[in-house]
């Protein structure tokens, strides 16, 4: 039985606890405090560098000394708009992106269904696994491999096509879209699979009940659910296609994308590739800021 | 409030930004057109004291060899046993590369070739060299001293480290008759359409504008690395209506090297190393210097302006110069030595025969790898030439 | 759910496809280390051990695999503090620009490679005035690794809510104690999942790392860069990544294992 003995006497008000207190009240310190650190490095490191690069892109040349003047023009960027040739590049490598999201999709959402809604138990965590393990093979390997696989004579890919008379694709556009491909393909996957984990099933068994066939269901119920953590998959095809330029080099033979002309360019003029990179930052900002709405950014 | 707080840090940090990116190292003339530019004064090391104990080197591929790509190729160990100097190689592969990591103190060394050399004189990247602590300076033939890509107004910026042609290479097994002139490139006829190599670099433009001296005379091209805009769009539409026939662009030899061996090559622009290693491999290839003279490289030994080694820095610029070690590098990448007592030391007696490296007059009829400036190089007045930075823009236009 | 069996050979014969598209490249990769050709001719006429036996004696791969370990493990710590404060801020916090920011977080990997490296490079080089090291190197990676922990830990905190902490505090524990013994165990599974998800992509990253390392410092896809430029070394590389396949197995299982039903998939 409770006796005043046994009542607890009430905490010492220690520094600590004073603080927590006073932290439990003041919502704003405490917003502070979170934001600060974080928001300093971003901002004054990360934002400040990519803004300056980009506000390079406003400067010129020093075509003896090759030092970057610092008066504000808008040359650079009048050349690249004018010159059809970056026009070519920039709807060159947008579509190799696309392509390479489409491709993604197509086979990244079938296996991501198996493996969340159609695979039992254990067979799961094996399968995500086998889906997880090429990250870890190095990226530069894996494109090397690919541009042996894709040697019209002897490559891999012809040897297995022989009995088909298939050539191997050569290097070019169609080898930069396979390789994206197969790499960015684990990074559609997961997020769509995360999406149809957190659906459940009693939904498509309801859509069942009602009548709906597979494809119905799949149309009508599962893309729609499933749509944001898609669209999460397609920001991370989209961008890192974008950028590429080591791909490229490697099994592009002659095809060239942005990533290759910001490249060519930094060490003998740095004013003009940096315009070049304001291309892909411009699109992919534009894409961020279309996406948002879906509620893609909560599925990454 | 937090939401203040926020777009002050923001506006904090754009503010940063926008005045950060006008400050930084401010470097080099803003008057581009105010007579020919010179470039900034640097001082030079008087005395040559005791190593620091570590040397960055900054190469191409095959210069600093240390037993890494075949063990018995390995003339950096040496080095690093003679002097105490621990040596740091690394590899570049073109020009621009080496231009963009020059002059901040990362590398002590470089061994740059014409494309870039003049830019990093111009852009104060490099210091010029006192001779009198070159102890095989004048076993430098004296052809190769005081050319336009290493010194600028008697003053030298380097030692010479070897020289070589590009060359025409090609497929004996697939191509014949052995080719002997330039057009087996240039020909959009060419019946080894979709199966050439041509180098990746702007300075190729200058093969397009060496190939059009012979072609067109009436262009009235003296020097291919200076040409005012006219000759200069002409020698961009060349290079232009090749690209169809190309299977690609190379830029690190070893690339070229597997599209020979695999067939993607049957003829393109090498280097003698590229010839080397694939026959090495058992792959029936073969070169020549085509009949219109081809454009070259000569490369020099420059120290960094900010070099932090730069006692080692000369130790390395006297090793790589002896003989012994001239004979070495020669051999294995396939160029011809500076220093010509290195012939007495080559394996292959003839090598030095085979790469004319005593001979001035073929020297004389290669075009050495140069920057194009404003100011024409072949010493017209009467035009401006089309500057490196306009080659780069053009060549990245016809890239894509 | 129903499915017809037409549709659930459909689905199957896609997925086998899916894994004999990711496979086969690697199963060239590990052909090709024992491939006595230097060109990685195909299909393989000689077979040698030779290249696994070189790649035991060599020191170089060794440093650069503690390099990048290192590099790994400082920036994954220290983007586990940033973007676990970030991920509390943005989740449990209503404030003007709060979208926008969710928005912002995310670009350090949304942006181009070469946009953040070159950005970086400059900022480094020509701004600050800083020579590069490995503490660039370390900055850069922190960046875009503080995004992966921001996802993880979000994605962990909305599905928590605040009930648990509001329980501890009524209970007479301060904000510190609640922390400790209530919020950080609860996080801790979505923390180490974030950590090896972010370690493994600055393990493998490339483009930033070649334009903020000094050339003093070599990670390990710096290495295979380099040796991929070498005439007779080439066919190492194919070794070193069979040997991070084999060998990565573990810390895969024990991030199925942490990840329990995925605190948010995808490359976060």
């Amino acid at each position: 039985m409770a006796t005043a003995a046994d009542t607890v006497a009430a905490p010492r008000q220690s520094v600590r606890r004073r603080v927590s207190a006073y932290l439990f009240r003041s919502r704003r310190t405490r917003l502070t405090a979170l934001l600060t650190l974080p928001m300093l490095w971003l901002v004054v490191i990360y934002f400040a560098a990519v803004f300056s690069l980009l506000a390079t892109a406003l400067f010129s040349l020093d075509s003896f000394t090759s030092a970057v003047v610092r008066t504000l023009t808008l040359a650079n960027f009048r050349a690249v708009f004018t010159e059809p040739a970056y026009w070519r590049a920039t709807g060159q490598t947008v579509t190799v992106a696309a392509s390479v999201t489409v491709l993604c999709i197509a086979l990244g959402l079938p296996m991501a269904f198996y493996m969340a809604k159609v695979a039992q138990g254990r067979s799961r965590g094996v399968l995500i696994a086998l889906v997880i393990t090429p990250l870890w093979a190095s990226y530069l390997v894996k494109v090397y491999a690919w541009q042996a696989m894709v040697q019209p004579g002897n490559g891999v890919i012809a040897w297995l096509g022989k009995p088909f008379g298939l050539q191997g694709p050569g290097l070019g556009m169609v080898a930069v879209i396979l390789t994206l491909t197969y790499l960015w393909l684990p990074y559609m996957v997961l997020p769509i699979y995360a999406g149809l984990e957190r659906m459940p099933d009693s939904l498509l068994e309801a859509s069942g009940d009602l009548g709906g066939r597979p494809w119905r269901t799949f149309r009508s119920v599962v893309v729609p659910l499933v749509y944001p953590s898609i669209i999460a998959g397609t920001i991370f095809t989209f961008s890192l296609s974008l950028g590429d330029y080591i791909t490229a080099q490697i099994v592009g033979g002659k095809f060239q994308m942005l990533g290759n002309i910001v490249y060519q360019n930094y060490a003998a003029n740095l004013p003009f590739a940096a315009t070049i990179a304001t291309i892909p930052v411009i699109i992919m900002v534009i894409y961020l800021a279309l996406v948002r709405r879906t509620g893609a950014l909560d599925n990454l | 409030m937090a939401t203040t707080r926020l777009l002050k840090i923001a506006v904090v940090g754009a503010a940063v930004a926008m005045v950060a990116s006008g400050c930084g190292s401010s470097s080099g003339t803003t008057d581009a057109g105010s007579g020919p530019a010179k470039p900034p004064q640097l001082p030079m090391l008087q005395t040559l004291g005791a190593g620091e104990g570590a040397i960055n080197i900054l190469a191409w591929p095959g210069y600093a060899e240390n037993g890494t790509t075949d063990p018995t190729v390995n003339w950096v160990t040496p080095f690093e046993k003679a002097t105490g100097c621990k040596a740091n190689v690394q590899v570049a592969n073109t020009s621009d590369e080496m231009f963009e990591k020059m002059g901040t103190g990362d590398f002590d060394v470089v061994s740059a070739s014409g494309d870039s050399s003049l830019r990093m004189i111009y852009a104060g990247k490099v210091a010029p060299v006192n001779t009198s602590l070159l102890t095989n300076w004048n076993d430098i033939a004296p052809f190769q001293k005081e050319q336009q890509w290493n010194s600028v107004g008697g003053v030298d910026y380097g030692i010479p480290h070897g020289w070589g042609a590009n060359l025409l290479s090609w497929r004996t097994d697939k191509v014949s008759p052995a080719p002997d002139s330039w057009s087996a490139v240039w020909d959009t006829n060419s019946p080894y359409k979709g199966k050439i190599g041509a180098y990746d670099s702007p300075t190729y433009l200058a093969d397009a504008a060496l190939y059009l001296m012979s072609t067109k005379p009436d262009l009235g091209i003296k020097n291919p690395y200076a040409l005012d805009q006219t000759q200069f769009d002409a020698a961009v539409a060349l290079a232009t209506a090749q690209k169809p026939i190309l299977a690609g662009y190379w830029s690190s030899y070893t690339d070229a090297q597997k599209a020979f061996e695999n067939g993607t090559y049957l003829l393109g622009t090498s280097w003698q190393i590229i010839v080397n290693l694939a026959k090495a491999d058992k792959t029936p290839v073969d070169s020549v210097l085509p009949k219109e003279g081809s454009t070259g490289w000569a490369d020099t030994w420059m120290i960094d302006a900010k070099s932090p080694h730069p006692n080692c820095a000369y130790m390395w610029m006297n090793w790589i110069t002896t003989p012994k070690v001239q004979a070495q590098v020669a051999e294995w990448f396939g160029e011809a030595p500076a220093n010509t007592k290195a012939c007495d030391f080559t394996v292959d007696k003839s090598h030095c025969d085979t790469f004319h490296a005593k001979d001035e007059a073929y020297f004389k009829r290669i075009w050495f790898w140069a920057t194009p400036q404003a100011d024409c190089l072949d010493g017209r007045t009467d035009v401006k030439c089309v500057p490196y930075s306009q080659w780069t823009q053009a060549w990245s236009q016809l890239r894509s | 759910m129903y499915l017809s069996s037409r549709a659930r050979w459909a689905i199957r014969f896609v997925m086998v496809i899916g894994l004999a598209f990711i496979y086969v490249p690697l199963a060239v990769v590990l052909i090709n280390s024992f491939n006595a050709s230097t060109v990685f001719a195909w299909p393989p006429q000689q077979f040698t051990l030779h290249w696994w036996s070189d790649v035991w004696s060599n020191a170089g791969v060794r440093d650069a695999i503690l390099t990048s370990v290192k590099i790994g493990l400082i920036s994954t710590r220290v983007a586990m503090v940033l973007g676990g404060l970030l991920a509390f801020a943005l989740s449990r916090y209503t404030f003007f620009g709060r979208q926008t920011l969710s928005l912002l977080v995310i670009l350090p990997i949304a942006l181009p490679g070469i946009v953040t490296a070159l950005a970086l490079r400059t900022a480094f080089r020509t701004i600050l005035s800083v020579e590069l090291s490995i503490w660039t190197v370390v900055i850069a990676h922190s960046t875009f690794c503080i995004v992966v922990m921001y996802n993880n830990v979000i994605a962990r905190l909305r599905r928590m809510g605040t009930s648990l902490e509001a329980a501890s505090m009524d209970l007479g524990a301060d904000s510190f104690t609640t922390f400790r013994r209530v919020t950080f165990p609860l996080l801790r599974g979505a923390l180490l999942a974030g950590g090896l998800l972010a370690f493994g992509l600055s393990f493998d990253e490339i483009v930033v790392t070649l334009f903020t390392a000094p050339p003093g410092v070599t990670t390990l896809p710096i290495w295979i860069f380099q040796n991929l430029f070498r005439p007779n070394q080439a066919p190492v590389v194919n070794v070193v990544a069979a040997a991070l396949v084999l060998l990565s197995i573990v810390p895969i299982y024990i991030s199925q294992r942490l990840a329990g039903d995925s605190t948010g998939g995808g490359r976060m």
